[in-house]
């Protein structure tokens, strides 16, 4: 069994036990739900949105290649410089080249979940770049050293009394329980931030190939000071992030914003075309766009769950999914977790390490519903685990569902199994719940069904014989 | 109508009324009801589990014994959805693909046979209590079913339905998967029960079997007293 999935059963066992953040979670996200409702019901037709965006999408992931050339040509024009990173290595190296030939010295960076996932802090610490991250809740994990629990709320697993700790030790604040002083904290060490820092990271929510700009939608307005004020602005996107046209974005952005946090729209919304132009006052000397792959380009190759591609990051389906609910964001050991993570990444880091998410889910299907580009999400993880045993089958279960589709087939041993169930049934009696107990995954925590002392064919043949 | 009765396994094995129900509510219908012979598992265990072939050797088996059917009716959203959303997936570019997609068009959940096609959302049914309802996934997610079942309740003489916060949250038993990742499984059970607890009731009620076996496997094990009976148990209560 890899590691990772050892890891998984490990970590999920640990959070399903802190039974007080289980209800922490599911509290904030009862708040989420209803906010979230109430905008869906602002637009004519979910559902025909949902449609739309989804058909969008797919024009965008089954063109890829026409509409990010087209990205690149607009952009560029205006004198930004693209970088087509094939994989993390390319796309870290190409950052830390720029950093270095420019002599800089801090670096700030807005939010941007395609950072966590080539390890960009890291690399750049290494090299001796200082990296301050300005959103408020991916500065609280990284003040605690801790990756982001959710695709768009990193800290929704802290309290307030555990944030004001944190200040506390860290930057030596007062405490206290309000999260208007909690943010006043942060933004007096954010403000000197900005104006040190000559380097500013982002990501981007879209890239528009029709006018060549990326956009990037916020609430805490962090990411325009990220992107304008220090002399260079690095965004960093994954090439499945490209919008056809610029109309487009008014269906995605309330779209986002409404599955993402339940809001109508995220309170700042800007679009970014290159670096300062002639006559503009200010803005960053340099702009670069490194555009990263990293296997995104085999899951554009599986035609059935390219699909996956169309995702905006809103983090929906983490949101309405009972095992992210219950096991949180770091059981799952990846940078996307809940169930867009257990579908992407068996093919962004390999299958044979990362099947058990695919396998990790009771495919009820609250995600597929939940997410608005409509990826089939629950149908992929059913793809990836039929993927998994033709890769690499396990040979007890192989035996197990050999044995047991024989046995489908022969009614006579079909009784016969059962008949030993019937038999062994008052046995397990004496060990039932026991560290003997051969069913205790089951018995621990729930009692164990009797097998009736007749089966209902049984009893049918009885009573009314045969056929009928 | 002459309607061939699908028994999913472990109804078969473990909670042989709930088929009985079925044939007594269908009956009382007035509609001949024949169960074919040599029907067993649906296949979903090895298909949810990426065990495609043996899954395809199971499904051919119920496959046969429903060729000559007029309708299937089962009673449990799981076993349906596998017949009706799945066999056609299971089968595409196999030999039998036409005849998975004939039997997936004939086939229907109970409920969902009784209201939409049957028209009826009155069976005469009479059962004293609170009960609240829960909506397993695979109906409600992959066959639409919703509303039928509470159109079934609501007209059952002296049943009070009250609606749970959680009924569209997942019980945790997804097959295997409650065994194989059984603390998870049982985490997701403890929030379902605690939101059936919290109603008054004093039965929840499913069309699913299987959910029932996670749910009352922990209500059991509490020693709650809320029972859990198939919407087929209620339907045939006089």
């Amino acid at each position: 069994m890899p590691a990772q999935s050892t890891d998984f059963q490990t970590l999920s066992r640990r959070y399903t036990a802190d039974k007080p953040l289980r209800a922490f979670i599911r509290k904030a996200l009862g708040g989420y739900y209803q906010k979230r409702d109430e905008n869906k019901s602002n637009f004519q037709d979910w559902q025909g949105a949902r449609d739309l965006a989804a058909e969008i999408k797919y024009e965008a992931v089954n063109h890829l290649e026409d509409y990010l050339l087209e990205f690149e040509a607009k952009i560029t024009a205006r004198g930004a410089k693209v970088f087509w990173a094939p994989d993390a290595e390319a796309a870290r190296n190409y950052i830390l080249q720029v950093a270095k030939e420019n002599g800089v010295r801090a670096i700030i960076k807005s939010k941007t979940m395609t950072s966590e996932e080539i390890h960009l802090n890291h690399a750049l610490e290494k090299e001796g770049f200082g990296v301050i991250e300005s959103d408020l809740g991916e500065y609280i994990v990284q003040l605690r050293e801790e990756p982001p629990f959710h695709l768009v709320f990193p800290a929704m697993h802290l309290t307030r009394g555990q944030i004001s700790e944190l200040f506390e030790e860290k930057l030596g604040s007062e405490p206290t329980d309000e999260p208007e002083k909690l943010t006043m904290i942060a933004r007096d060490v954010m403000r000197s931030k900005y104006c040190e820092a000559d380097m500013g990271i982002s990501g981007a929510n879209f890239a528009v190939a029709e006018t060549g700009m990326i956009s990037i939608t916020e609430n805490e307005g962090n990411a325009r000071l990220t992107t304008s004020l220090p002399r260079i602005h690095v965004a960093l996107l994954g090439i499945e992030k490209v919008l056809p046209h610029l109309e487009d974005l008014s269906l995605f952005l309330p779209m986002l914003a409404t599955a993402g946090a339940g809001q109508t729209m995220t309170c700042y919304n800007t679009m970014y075309g290159g670096p300062r132009q002639p006559g503009e006052p200010d803005g960053p000397e340099q702009m670069h766009v490194v555009l990263l792959d990293n296997r995104r380009t085999e899951l554009l190759a599986d035609a059935e769950q390219r699909d996956a591609l169309g995702c905006i990051r809103c983090g929906a389906c983490l949101n309405v999914c009972p095992i992210f609910k219950n096991i949180g964001g770091y059981s799952y050991g990846t940078t996307y977790g809940g169930p867009i993570g257990s579908v992407i990444t068996p093919h962004l880091r390999g299958l044979k390490d990362w099947k058990h998410l695919s396998a990790a889910s009771s495919l009820c299907g609250a995600c597929t519903e939940a997410c608005p580009v409509k990826i089939d999400l629950h149908h992929h993880l059913l793809q990836n685990r039929r993927n998994g045993v033709k890769a690499s089958p396990s040979p007890f279960e192989k035996l197990t569902y050999g044995g047991f589709s024989v046995m489908m087939g022969h009614p006579l041993l079909y009784r016969f199994a059962i008949k030993i169930g019937r038999f062994f049934q008052p046995l397990h009696d004496l060990v039932n719940g026991t560290f003997l107990d051969p069913l205790r995954a089951w018995t621990s925590s729930r009692k164990l069904p009797k097998l009736a002392s007749t089966s209902f064919q049984e009893q049918w043949k009885k009573e009314r014989g045969g056929e009928k | 109508m002459r309607i061939s009765l699908f028994v999913p396994c472990f109804i078969d094995q473990l909670y042989p009324n709930v088929a009985w129900s079925v044939v007594r509510v269908l009956e009382g219908l007035g509609h001949e009801v024949i169960f074919p012979q040599g029907q067993s598992c649906c296949g979903q265990p090895p298909f949810n589990s990426g065990y495609w072939d043996e899954a395809r050797s199971a499904a051919l088996v119920t496959m046969r014994a429903f060729r000559d059917a007029e309708v299937v009716v089962g009673p449990s959203g799981s076993c349906v959805t596998m017949i009706k959303v799945f066999y056609p997936d299971l089968f595409k570019g196999q030999p039998e693909e036409l005849e998975a997609r004939e039997l997936a068009a004939k086939t229907h959940e109970f409920s969902s046979f009784l209201v939409n096609v049957l028209g009826i959302s009155d069976v005469g049914a009479k059962f004293e209590g609170k009960v609240t309802f829960h909506d397993g996934c695979h109906g409600l997610r992959e066959l639409g079913i919703k509303k039928e079942p509470r159109v079934l309740l609501e007209k059952v003489k002296g049943l009070e339905l009250i609606e749970m916060n959680e009924a569209e949250t997942c019980c945790g038993f997804g097959g295997t998967f409650a065994v194989k990742f059984a603390t998870i499984s049982t985490a997701m059970d403890e929030v379902k029960c605690a939101s059936i607890l919290e109603t008054g009731v004093n039965t929840v009620v499913s069309n699913d079997s299987s959910c029932l076996m996670q749910i009352r496997g922990m209500l059991e094990k509490e020693g709650s007293k809320v029972r859990g009976l198939h919407l087929a148990e209620i339907l045939a209560s006089r």
